[in-house]
């Protein structure tokens, strides 16, 4: 059947159109069109990639933050800690300090109140001495006025001796 | 190209329901006189043709375009001149175009001693007119497509790019990187690209009635071979080693199988581009005579009433034509890549 019969004229005019088609497409068609599409597929693939990576650096500068933040936090704490220990410390120190210093100043009152309280007490007696001795002096004036009464005493102090 | 006189007038009885009652009967007039015959009318417009006819008047006078004749015989040697030269039945320089009986549609050459010869015929007919079109079409689209993206390299894609960039993408991403893998698809993308847009057009180029469209031209075998021949050809070329291993010993199979195995395997070789030839071939022309059946219809009925049934079925087929074009093209490709991809394999 002459649909079935191949042509000598068409199949060489199709092979020779088709191989320049070929030729020609692929200088400056194909290769231009294929190169820009897998640049640009290559670009935005590394735009992703860059992206991505910007996002994990992101991520991982947020974590640093907040470990530092973190950190910062503790090291006020404990500054603030060290630092109510040292006042206690000192509060402390200062109370015991107060306290020996009042202590001795007590203890110095007391032995000088001591010392003046004897002073004065042998004051007295000295005081008490001599009015004692004025007074008895003045007394045994009056009473050895008279020459019986002298003689008495004399005998009593004698008599006492003898019993000594 | 009758059927496109035939849907004008249909149109025209569509339109003007008087007039073209008139225009069909006198259609009908110079039709009857020669009896419409569907059989011929159908495979007239699916063969190739030495002049693009645009139309018959009702007056039976034909309006062609002329194309070249280019013929080679070793008696007279290389001879060209316009096919209108042989319009009618005319004779010229001992070349005649017969019209009917065993060479009808050739070009014999009457020698002196009265015996018929049949040169070698070169001619650009209606097919090879229709593929130079399509070549012209396709390189003005891709080239200018080209410098495009040369100029504006790889910004976004505007325009008709918008349009192509996805046909090549899949092209490359669903069928060159699916059948022959990542590591060698590239030296293939050309001959795939080339062949699917080479096919989609011409076949898209088929559906449309009108000159200087309307050619089977992907309907024609000798279009296919060749189409097919170059799968065939870049398929035994780029071949590996494993490929000819198991057309020659089949691992695995014992020695004594390979006088089986060995003209097996060699048919498996060729009823590949067979396969594509007719596939290809067969789908197309289908297409073709199943729309120009639908046009018949009118002409064998009689009737203007078929008409409307007729245009209604005709657009339909040729939404489906349509569709067919670009499938065809996509299968074709798909199994030359998937042909291309069993040869180019390497085991592990």
């Amino acid at each position: 059947m002459d649909l079935l019969t191949p042509g000598i004229g068409l199949i060489f005019w199709s092979t020779l159109i088709f191989i320049f088609l070929l030729i020609v497409l692929r200088k400056y068609a194909w290769k231009p069109i294929l190169n820009a599409v897998k640049s640009r597929e290559e670009r935005i693939k590394g735009a992703l990639e860059s992206a991505e990576e910007v996002r994990e650096e992101m991520a991982r500068l947020k974590t640093d933050n907040e470990l530092i933040i973190k950190e910062a936090k503790e090291e006020r704490n404990q500054l603030l800690q060290e630092g109510r220990e040292i006042k206690e410390k000192i509060i402390d120190v200062a109370k015991g300090q107060a306290n020996d210093e009042a202590k001795k100043i007590i203890e110095a009152a007391r032995v000088k109140i001591e010392s003046e309280k004897e002073y004065a007490i042998s004051e007295v007696r000295k005081q008490v001495a001599i009015l004692s001795v004025e007074i008895a002096e003045k007394i045994l004036k009056q009473k050895l006025a008279d020459k019986r009464d002298q003689k008495q005493l004399i005998e009593n102090y004698l008599k006492e001796i003898k019993l000594n | 190209m009758k059927n496109f006189i035939q849907r004008i007038i249909i149109g025209i009885c569509l339109v003007f329901p008087l007039k073209g009652l008139n225009a069909s009967e006198s259609e009908h007039k110079a039709i009857e006189d020669k009896e419409f015959n569907a059989n011929e009318f159908i495979f007239d417009h699916i063969a190739d043709s030495h002049e693009f006819h645009i139309a018959t008047l009702p007056n039976d006078h034909h309006i062609t375009v002329p194309l070249p004749v280019i013929l080679y015989s070793k008696k007279s040697g290389l001879n060209i001149f316009l096919s209108s030269k042989l319009a009618h039945g005319h004779e010229y320089k001992g070349f005649e175009l017969k019209d009917d009986g065993e060479y009808k549609g050739k070009i014999i050459e009457h020698t002196e001693d009265e015996e018929l010869y049949v040169p070698l015929d070169f001619s650009i007919t209606k097919n090879v007119f229709s593929m130079l079109l399509t070549a012209v079409l396709i390189l003005w689209l891709f080239i200018s497509l080209g410098n495009t993206y040369r100029k504006t390299g790889i910004s976004e894609p505007r325009g008709i790019q918008g349009f192509i960039e996805p046909l090549i993408l899949f092209v490359r991403d669903d069928i060159a990187l699916m059948t022959i893998g990542k590591e060698k698809y590239e030296k293939f993308m050309p001959y795939l690209l080339t062949s699917f847009f080479f096919i989609w057009i011409s076949n898209m180029i088929g559906i449309i009635p009108f000159f200087p469209f309307g050619a089977n031209v992907t309907g024609n075998i000798a279009v296919t071979m060749v189409l097919a021949m170059f799968t065939f050809v870049i398929t035994q070329v780029s071949a590996g080693k494993d490929y000819w291993k198991h057309i020659v010993a089949m691992p695995g199979v014992p020695f004594w199988l390979a006088p089986i195995m060995i003209p097996l395997e060699i048919i498996g070789l060729i009823s590949k581009p067979f396969a594509l030839m007719i596939r290809l071939f067969a789908n197309i022309t289908a297409g073709h005579i199943i729309i120009l059946s639908i046009i018949s219809l009118i002409f064998i009925f009689k009737s203007i009433f078929v008409a409307p049934a007729s245009i209604a079925f005709v657009l339909f087929m040729d939404v489906i034509e349509m569709l067919v074009a670009v499938l065809q093209a996509y299968v074709f490709t798909l199994l030359s890549a998937l042909f291309i991809g069993l040869a180019v394999k390497e085991e592990h």
